[in-house]
């Protein structure tokens, strides 16, 4: 049971039954599509990019608690924040979350919030929900225009 | 055969599942600290023994490739190939060996009569009829024959219980229509479809039909004669036998006219530069060295599952179903996806809000194997309106101590998710 709740902390299903910046946004400059073929999870992400730094950000889709939860906990961590560090947030989020860093290692400053996600690394099939929202927030970012896919996210190795 | 379940197995008799479980070698295991509880059986069944050593006593002893060696080992693996597709065609009921084609899969099967036959025979503005419950492998395959012949798909409906309304299957046959594919069981729902009903409705305006019997074959006998169906397919993955083995059945009349659908050695008879003709089905539609170890497994399957008995297999497949049935309509805030009159031993239903992927995941701690998502299946999950299950499915060899260890960790999945 221990790995399961490493996996579903309250913070995620808080996050999951009532998602933050969870919303079509009126006026975003950017926004992408999101796609997990294999569970069929969506998510859309809206982008108001003021010069390289996120003014502010919205998605909208339906998917599982870990992909939903992941969707809202990015908004909120990224809001404010230059295009740069955005990019090195994810870098961390996805060693975090494919196991590749130790959990223990990274500094709350690095990853605040995001930490809760570090169960993840347990449950190599759950790779994909927690970083369909990041890979989506890329493809905004650089104006992808066709839906990106998480078809090719590299499992725990 | 080394079956050891229903030797003396008398009529009326009780199912020994303790017995056939003894047959599976891989049911005997923990997983996650706890003993495997394997309801995914509608994804891929478990092999018996009879089929696992059928499959290594091959590689052993007579490994050749087949139809044209001249020396022994060739002799003998080409005999016990042959052996296998006589097999199926008693198992299916067919009139002829040379209607039983192997091929990978029932995937395989359906986009070999669509790209050979289809291609051949539709026209532009021809109809093509499938159903709203159709697995994506009867439903793509027809899409890309439509865009190379100008041919329609057409859809029969369905009610929000998972049964096709058949009143609407009559409307859509029309001089137009020149083929109907139609799944028999419907993989995401448990529904069992009246192909008799339909065959006969297509053969008044001589239309040939194709049956997808990928999730049927396993559960019960299966009369492609009696049937009278064009063309069925299945895998032999799913009847317990090995992954990338599977059946075309085709009446022979229509193969015979079919053109090939790959080229290569074997589907010959002579080669030139200038000409080749082609050798007569089910050469015709083997090109290449076949999967030789899977048919000779699935071979086995066959002969395994005619031992247990598929009266015996659906009865007991029945009861699991009644019973799965009723307990997990007891669990708070489920509901069963599909409750069609008709049903075989497939659930799939939804908790609450909470997702299927999240219940798979718990479940999975618990040792319990289920399948979650859209199942190759989207277009049913939308008509539904839901994106997607958790589907347990069953097998003659689960138990209802396993559908109760399915009911405890459902309560473990609400414990994890405060509902």
């Amino acid at each position: 049971m221990s790995e399961l709740t490493d996996l579903y902390q309250e913070v995620i299903l808080d996050h999951n039954r009532q998602p933050r910046n969870f919303h079509k946004m009126e006026g975003a400059n950017h926004h992408a599509e999101g796609f997990n073929p294999l569970c069929g999870d969506r998510c859309t992400v809206y982008l108001k990019l003021d010069d390289d730094v996120i003014g502010d950000i919205s998605f909208e889709g339906s998917g599982c608690a870990i992909s939903k939860a992941s969707s809202s906990i990015m908004t909120t961590a990224v809001k404010g924040k230059r295009v740069a560090d955005v990019d090195k947030l994810f870098a961390t989020f996805h060693d975090l979350v494919t196991g590749k860093s130790d959990a223990s290692k990274v500094s709350n400053e690095d990853l605040g919030k995001l930490q809760v996600f570090s169960g993840v690394s347990e449950f190599p099939a759950r790779v994909k929900c927690a970083s369909l929202a990041w890979h989506t927030l890329k493809a905004a970012l650089e104006d992808k225009a066709d839906a990106i896919s998480t078809e090719n996210e590299g499992e725990k190795t | 055969m080394t079956a050891t379940a229903f030797k003396e197995k008398k009529a009326g008799t009780p199912f020994d599942v303790k017995k056939v479980r003894e047959d599976f070698p891989i049911l005997h295991q923990e997983v996650r600290g706890k003993p495997l509880v394997y309801l995914d059986n509608a994804a891929t069944s478990q092999k018996p023994r009879a089929v696992i050593e059928t499959v290594k006593r091959y590689y052993e002893e007579d490994n050749a490739n087949i139809h044209r060696g001249v020396h022994l080992l060739s002799e003998r693996a080409t005999d016990r190939y042959e052996e296998a597709r006589r097999t199926v065609q008693g198992f299916i009921n067919a009139k002829e060996s040379k209607e039983i084609i192997f091929v990978r899969g029932a995937t395989e099967g359906i986009n070999l009569v669509g790209q050979s036959y289809g291609r051949a025979n539709f026209k532009p503005g021809d109809e093509i009829v499938i159903t709203a419950m159709e697995h994506h492998a009867n439903i793509v395959p027809w899409q890309m024959v439509c865009q190379q012949t100008g041919a329609v798909l057409r859809v029969v409906p369905m009610t929000d219980e998972g049964e096709l309304v058949l009143a609407e299957y009559k409307k859509l046959l029309n001089d137009r229509t020149k083929f109907v594919s139609i799944v028999h069981v419907s993989n995401a729902l448990g529904t069992v479809n009246p192909i008799r009903a339909m065959i006969g409705l297509a053969h008044e305006r001589k239309i040939p039909v194709l049956i997808d019997a990928a999730q049927s074959v396993p559960h019960r006998a299966i009369d492609v004669q009696s049937l009278d169906c064009e063309f069925l397919v299945f895998s032999g993955h799913k009847v317990y036998g090995p992954t990338g083995i599977g059946v075309l059945y085709g009446k022979s009349n229509f193969l015979e006219k079919m053109p090939p659908y790959q080229g290569g050695g074997d589907m010959i008879r002579t080669v030139s530069f200038e000409k080749t003709t082609y050798a007569e089905p089910p050469c015709k539609f083997e090109a290449g060295t076949p999967h030789i170890a899977g048919a000779i497994g699935l071979g086995a399957a066959c002969d395994y599952i005619r031992h247990v008995g598929l009266e015996a297999i659906g009865a007991y497949e029945d009861e699991l179903l009644e019973y799965a049935t009723g307990v997990l309509s007891k669990v708070p805030q489920l509901r069963v996806i599909g409750t069609a009159r008709e049903k075989a031993a497939v659930i799939s239903f939804v908790l609450d809000d909470i997702h299927p992927h999240d219940i798979g995941t718990i479940l999975d701690q618990e040792g319990i194997a289920i399948r979650t998502g859209h199942h190759c299946a989207m277009p049913v999950m939308e008509r539904l309106g839901i994106s997607a299950t958790a589907r347990a499915s069953f097998a003659f060899y689960n138990t209802k101590e396993e559908i109760d260890t399915l009911v405890e960790g459902l309560k473990k999945v609400r414990e994890v998710f405060r509902v």
